[in-house]
Order: C-alpha cells, then sequence, then structure tokens
C-alpha cells in the first residue's frame, strides 16, 4: 500500500509539472498575456502606396502600445495599392474617423509595423471601416536615392 | 463402439481426432488421435522436438490446427471465439516449464492474479483463498518472496498454486520435472498425484522424464515423428513388445532411433572436400 | 552472373514483402491496443504505475536536457544575434527552437532511449519468459493488460515531458541571456512574448509531441511483443526500437512542419 502511495504521490507531481510547463509556455512565452484574455477583435482596413517589408502578423500599436496585428496583405489590382487588414483588440475599440496608419521599422533593422495615430473626430471607425490616411513604408533605397537627389540638387543652387 | 457424443463427452474430457499441425514445412502432427479421461492423469511422452508442448497450446486454443478436431469439455477449441474461447480458458491451469511466473509481483501476488483477474471478491477473502492454495503447495511461508527469489522447484509450485486459483477442471503440465533435484522432484510427483485426487481433476502430462511420469500416470501416449506409435497404462508401455517403445522407455542409447542424426555416409563425408 | 541478378532481385522483393508484413501486423496490433483502453479507465491503478515507470522515470533526463539545451541556444544565439545588434531578440530565438522544435524532437529521441528501449525490453522479456503466454492462458488478454496501459502511459506522458523540456529550456536560455550575457531582461521577455503565438507555435508543438509520442511507444511496444523470444531477440527488438523511433521521429517531424509552417 505504502509502495503504490509513492508511486501516486510521484505520478501527481509529474502530471502536475507537465501542466504547469505547458501553462507557463502558454502564458510566459507566448503572446496570449499580451494580447488580452481571448477577447473579440474588430478589422480595420488601410491601403497603402507601399507596405515595404511588413508581413502578416506584424504588431498594430497606438502610442507603443501594441493593440493589434496586421492579419491580411492584399493588392488591389484597380487601384494598385496594397489592402492591409488590421485586427484591433476590441478593448480599444474607440478610434476616431481620422485616425492615421504608418508603416514604421522597429530599430534600424527589425520588423516592419503599422502604427495608429488618432485623429480629433467625434465620430467613431466601425468595424469593416478604412482607414483613409496613411503613410507607406519607408524603404531604405528610396531615401537614399532622394538624399542624393536633393544633396545634387544643392549643389546645383550653390 | 459407436457412443453418443454426450455419453462421449461425459467420460472424456478432451478428444482429440486427425490432429495435423505444420510448423514451416514440417508435419508436427500428422494425424494424432488421443483421449483424455475426466479425473485422471494422462501422460504424453516423446522424445524432445515431438511437439508436445505444441500439444498442449493447441489444446488451450493458442495455436491452430490445420486440420482434425480438438474438443474440450464438449466445446471444438479451434473454431471458437475470443470471449469463448477466454471462458474455456478460465477452467484449464496450465504449468509451464519455467513457471511463467510475473516477476514484477510477489508469490502472494502471483497467485492472488487470476482471482484479481477474475472474480470481484474482495481483498480479505482473497487472502484466504491465496493461503489456501499456497498452503496446498507448501510454500505459504514464501508468500513475501518475488519470483527471482525462488529456486526453480518452488517457482513451478507456486505456478501450480496459481494455475489452481481459479479451481480449474483440468490443468496442463509441461515437462514438471525436467531440471529438477531429486526432493523437489519427488514433492511436484506427489503434489500433482495428490492435486488430482483431491480436487478432483484431471491431469495432462508432457514429459520425457520416463521413470517420474510412468510412476503417477493412469495412462500414457507415446507420441512420435507425428503420430501416436503407442498408448496404454505404464505397465504395458513398460512390457511393450514395439523396440522403439521398448527403447524409449527404458532409455537406451542405441536402437530403432538411431544415435546419428540423419544424414551421408561417414566415409563419404571425410573424404569429400570441396564444398 | 544472371542468377546473382535474380538472387538480388528476390532479396529486394522478400524484403519488400516483410516491412509490408511488420506494417500490417503492426497496424492490427493497434488496433487490439486500442480496442484495450476503455477497459483501463476501470483500472486507473494500471495505468498510474506505467506513467511512474515511463514519464516520473524519464524526467530527470528530460530536465537536465533541457536546462543544458536552452543554455547552449541563449549562449549560440547571442554569439550570432549580437553581429546584427539583434541580440534583444535572443528571446524569441530560444523560445522558437525549442517550442517549434528542438522540444518535441529532442524530447521524443530522448524519450524513445529512455522509456522506449525499457518498454521493448520489458515486454520482450515477459514473452521471453513465457508471461505473456502464460497470462493467455490465464484467460488475461496480455495486450489489454500489459500493453494497452504502457502504450497510454507513453502516450499521456510524452506531451508532458515535451512541455517541461521546452519550459526548461526557455529558462535556461534566459538564464544565460539575461543572468550571464546581460540581454535586457524586459526585451528577453516582452519580446519573446510578441513573437511566439499560442494558436501557431504552442499548439503545433504541442500536436508535434503528441504525435511523437503516439509513434514512440506504439513502436516500442509492438518491437516488445513481436520479439524473436530469446536474449539476442530482445536485445535486437531493443536497438530496433530506438532507431525505427529515431528515423520515425525526424521523418514525421519534417512532413508535420511542412503542414504546419509551410505555407506562410
Amino acid at each position: 500500500m505504502d509502495r503504490t502511495r509513492v508511486l501516486e504521490i510521484w505520478v501527481g507531481l509529474f502530471v502536475a509539472l507537465g501542466l504547469a510547463a505547458l501553462f507557463m509556455l502558454a502564458m510566459q512565452v507566448s503572446n496570449l498575456s499580451t494580447l488580452g484574455q481571448g477577447n473579440g477583435t474588430y478589422t480595420l482596413e488601410a491601403r497603402f502606396d507601399n507596405i515595404g517589408g511588413l508581413k502578416v502578423r506584424a504588431p498594430v500599436s497606438v502610442a507603443g502600445v501594441r493593440v493589434g496585428r496586421v492579419t491580411g496583405i492584399e493588392y488591389d489590382i484597380s487601384t494598385f495599392e496594397a489592402v492591409v487588414e488590421l485586427a484591433v483588440d476590441e478593448d480599444y475599440a474607440e478610434f476616431p474617423r481620422d485616425t492615421s496608419a504608418q508603416i514604421f521599422t522597429a530599430g534600424l533593422l527589425g520588423e516592419q509595423y503599422v502604427a495608429l495615430e488618432p485623429g480629433g473626430a467625434m465620430e467613431v471607425l466601425e468595424p469593416g471601416d478604412e482607414i483613409r490616411l496613411t503613410q507607406s513604408a519607408l524603404v531604405l533605397e528610396q531615401i537614399i536615392g532622394q538624399f542624393l537627389y536633393s544633396q545634387a540638387s544643392g549643389d546645383k543652387e550653390k | 463402439m459407436i457412443e453418443t457424443q454426450e455419453q462421449d463427452d461425459a467420460a472424456i474430457l478432451v478428444r482429440v481426432r486427425g490432429l495435423r499441425f505444420a510448423r514451416g514445412r514440417r508435419w508436427i502432427f500428422d494425424g494424432v488421435d488421443l483421449d483424455i479421461p475426466r479425473g485422471r492423469i494422462t501422460a504424453i511422452m516423446g522424445p524432445s522436438g515431438t511437439g508436445k508442448t505444441t500439444l498442449l497450446r493447441l489444446i488451450g486454443g493458442q495455436l491452430k490446427p490445420h486440420a482434425g478436431s480438438i474438443r474440450v469439455d464438449g466445446r471444438e477449441v479451434p473454431k471458437l471465439g475470443h470471449t469463448a474461447l477466454y471462458e474455456l480458458r478460465k477452467r484449464m491451469g496450465m504449468l509451464f516449464q519455467s513457471g511463467a511466473l510475473l516477476t514484477d509481483m510477489s508469490v502472494y501476488d502471483n497467485v492472488a492474479f487470476p482471482l484479481r483477474e477474475h472474480t470481484a471478491l474482495d481483498e480479505r477473502l482473497i487472502r484466504d483463498l491465496v493461503l489456501m492454495k499456497l498452503q496446498a503447495v507448501g510454500l505459504r511461508g514464501a508468500r513475501e518472496l518475488l519470483p527471482n527469489e525462488l529456486s526453480g522447484g518452488m517457482a513451478r509450485r507456486v505456478a501450480l498454486a496459481r494455475a489452481i486459483a481459479l479451481d480449474p477442471m483440468m490443468i496442463m503440465y509441461d515437462e514438471p520435472f525436467t531440471g529438477q533435484d531429486p526432493i523437489s522432484m519427488g514433492a511436484l510427483v506427489q503434489l500433482i498425484r495428490l492435486l488430482n485426487d483431491a480436487l478432483g481433476l484431471t491431469s495432462v502430462i508432457v514429459s520425457h522424464d520416463v521413470q517420474e511420469t510412468a510412476s503417477i500416470a493412469d495412462y500414457i501416449y507415446v507420441v512420435s515423428d507425428g503420430k501416436v506409435v503407442e498408448h496404454g497404462p505404464p505397465e504395458a508401455l513398460n512390457r511393450s513388445e514395439s523396440p522403439w517403445v521398448n527403447q524409449f522407455m527404458h532409455g537406451l542409447p542405441d536402437g530403432p532411433v538411431p544415435f546419428h542424426y540423419p544424414g551421408r555416409e561417414y566415409l563419404d563425408d571425410l573424404l569429400d572436400e570441396a564444398g | 552472373m544472371f542468377t546473382g541478378l535474380l538472387d538480388t532481385l528476390q532479396r529486394l522483393g522478400r524484403a519488400w514483402l516483410d516491412f509490408f508484413n511488420r506494417l500490417g501486423r503492426g497496424n492490427l496490433f493497434l488496433l487490439h491496443v486500442l480496442a484495450g483502453l476503455p477497459g483501463l479507465l476501470l483500472r486507473v491503478r494500471l495505468l498510474v504505475q506505467q506513467i511512474y515507470s515511463v514519464g516520473v522515470l524519464s524526467l530527470l533526463i528530460i530536465l537536465v536536457s533541457g536546462l543544458f539545451v536552452g543554455m547552449v541556444l541563449g549562449l549560440q544565439g547571442y554569439r550570432t544575434l549580437v553581429d546584427y545588434g539583434a541580440e534583444e531578440s535572443l528571446g524569441v530565438m530560444v523560445a522558437l527552437s525549442l517550442v517549434r522544435e528542438l522540444g518535441p524532437v529532442v524530447t521524443a529521441l530522448l524519450f524513445a532511449g529512455r522509456a522506449g528501449s525499457a518498454l521493448t525490453a520489458e515486454i520482450g522479456l515477459m514473452k521471453a519468459t513465457e508471461q505473456l503466454s502464460g497470462m493467455e492462458m490465464m484467460a488475461v488478454d496480455p495486450v489489454k493488460r500489459v500493453i494497452a496501459p504502457r502504450f497510454l502511459a507513453g502516450f499521456i506522458s510524452m506531451p508532458l515531458l515535451a512541455a517541461i523540456f521546452s519550459a526548461v529550456g526557455v529558462y535556461g536560455g534566459s538564464l544565460v541571456g539575461v543572468n550571464l550575457l546581460g540581454v535586457d531582461e524586459g526585451a528577453f521577455w516582452s519580446q519573446m512574448q510578441s513573437a511566439v503565438e499560442l494558436e501557431k507555435d504552442i499548439y503545433n508543438g504541442v500536436v508535434k509531441s503528441i504525435v511523437f509520442g503516439f509513434v514512440v511507444t506504439w513502436i516500442a511496444v509492438f518491437e516488445g511483443y513481436d520479439t524473436v523470444p530469446t536474449s539476442e531477440g530482445v536485445s535486437r527488438a531493443t536497438t530496433r526500437t530506438v532507431v525505427h523511433s529515431a528515423l520515425a521521429v525526424l521523418g514525421l517531424d519534417f512532413v508535420l512542419t511542412a503542414l504546419m509552417f509551410g505555407e506562410v
């Protein structure tokens, strides 16, 4: 009897440890804790001329706080624009109509993300609405090109 | 002699007819007929390698014959389904040569094993039954030991206690005397006879130990080359006129069974060089 | 010349047939084992005993290996990432490698070596000493009584062990990365949390470990049950368990990874 008791205690400990490890992976390692407790999301759309290296699953943030993520990227053949689908946590649902979206890069070589900047309008964006004001990603080659061009023209003016 | 099936089943527990069984391309049994009467000790003897153990496995339904009939207690064993076969096996005990005790359990738990598996008795009753069975084989004091602490003879006696735990109608002994010292051999011989008579069992012994087997068997079948060569009570077989049976029963080194395994002429083999 | 070719062909054909023969028997055996599982619900004690010998006894090797694998990942990852100034992503790298790949795969390999070989040897020896046959003659189905609890125990233990391995590994990575090499603790954890996804990464890792647990335990109990009942047969079966499990795990890992992460 005593032996089976020890055995059962060990097995209980083992199972508890395994479940604790799973729990730790879910809470501590993954994005479960950062995404709210499985709340619903609502979808917004934003059109960009150029999304640079933006990927599906990239973060969406407001004032540096993560509020959602990119769930879809498509190309609209009629307007030649990229259509980006953003899933935003319902907790942060109240965005003014004139909110603008920009694509930034975290650090020099880091991943790209969508930053939303709320405007001052009284009306609120409904699920499925489109964000009108967008600014495309900065593409390094373009910036360098512009820089060289302005340098050159500046030299001429002198 | 034409008996009806019922009368037959009343006297004969195991009836084997026209049994054929092959392993690979070799016929181990090629038309074996035998009857094992209820309440008696029947021995099946023969030289090593004649498939005596195979015969027990056929009776127990662990192997299926290629032809012929094996009836145990009126039921055709090869035709039984899984459930019916397991029901029948609850009433058969088998003593393996090695004892086949479960090595991770004590002697007590080994004997209790079939009771716990097949009955819903509570532990106190099981304890009584186990102690009774262990007492019968004289090992009540060894109940806390593990199988690897037992001698070969003791392991077989424990296995015997386990085999009778469910009060079966028959017990099959596979080479019970092999590799036993004279004392444990004597104990086993006495035990088999005693249990058979006291519990009203039917016993089947498969063995090639002529002296011991002949001393307790009521009836002996001698099997060789896939056939029953001779059968009868021990005294009759001892006086058998068949030279083969004579050689076997008295353990003569040469006779109809040659000392040499069949092969080419010795001289030819020696002179032959290239393979 | 010509007969030599024929002989080779015949050997090839026989090996092929043998392979399918074994596969078929393995599948039938699996069905038999699965049929024995419902009965186990009534006999939890048998299961507990096997979880002890399959799971608890594998715990130490899993804990130690997990810690070291995580620490090595921390060291190696840091050396690579620091060249790009991206050492803050160390947490992401360690966690993703562990959760997606190393956790399930290394655990399955260790599990095959520690628990699988022990299962095969134990069952093989029970067969060689006629214990399985003896049970059959006692009207106890050895597949249900002996194999099924061991199979279920392996199936349950493996995902738990893989989770423990990954968790300890992440801890080991943070130990080296944060405490030893000075990566910012906040960045280490927050980057990890924003990059590792519950549904995709953790969930898929768990699915992998469940599949590996199923396959490794299946191979182990089948090899044991199918052993040639001699001491040589048992040792061969044990070796086969480890080799076949390793091959199956690595092959399946590729297939599963392609299915799960292939179409991004």
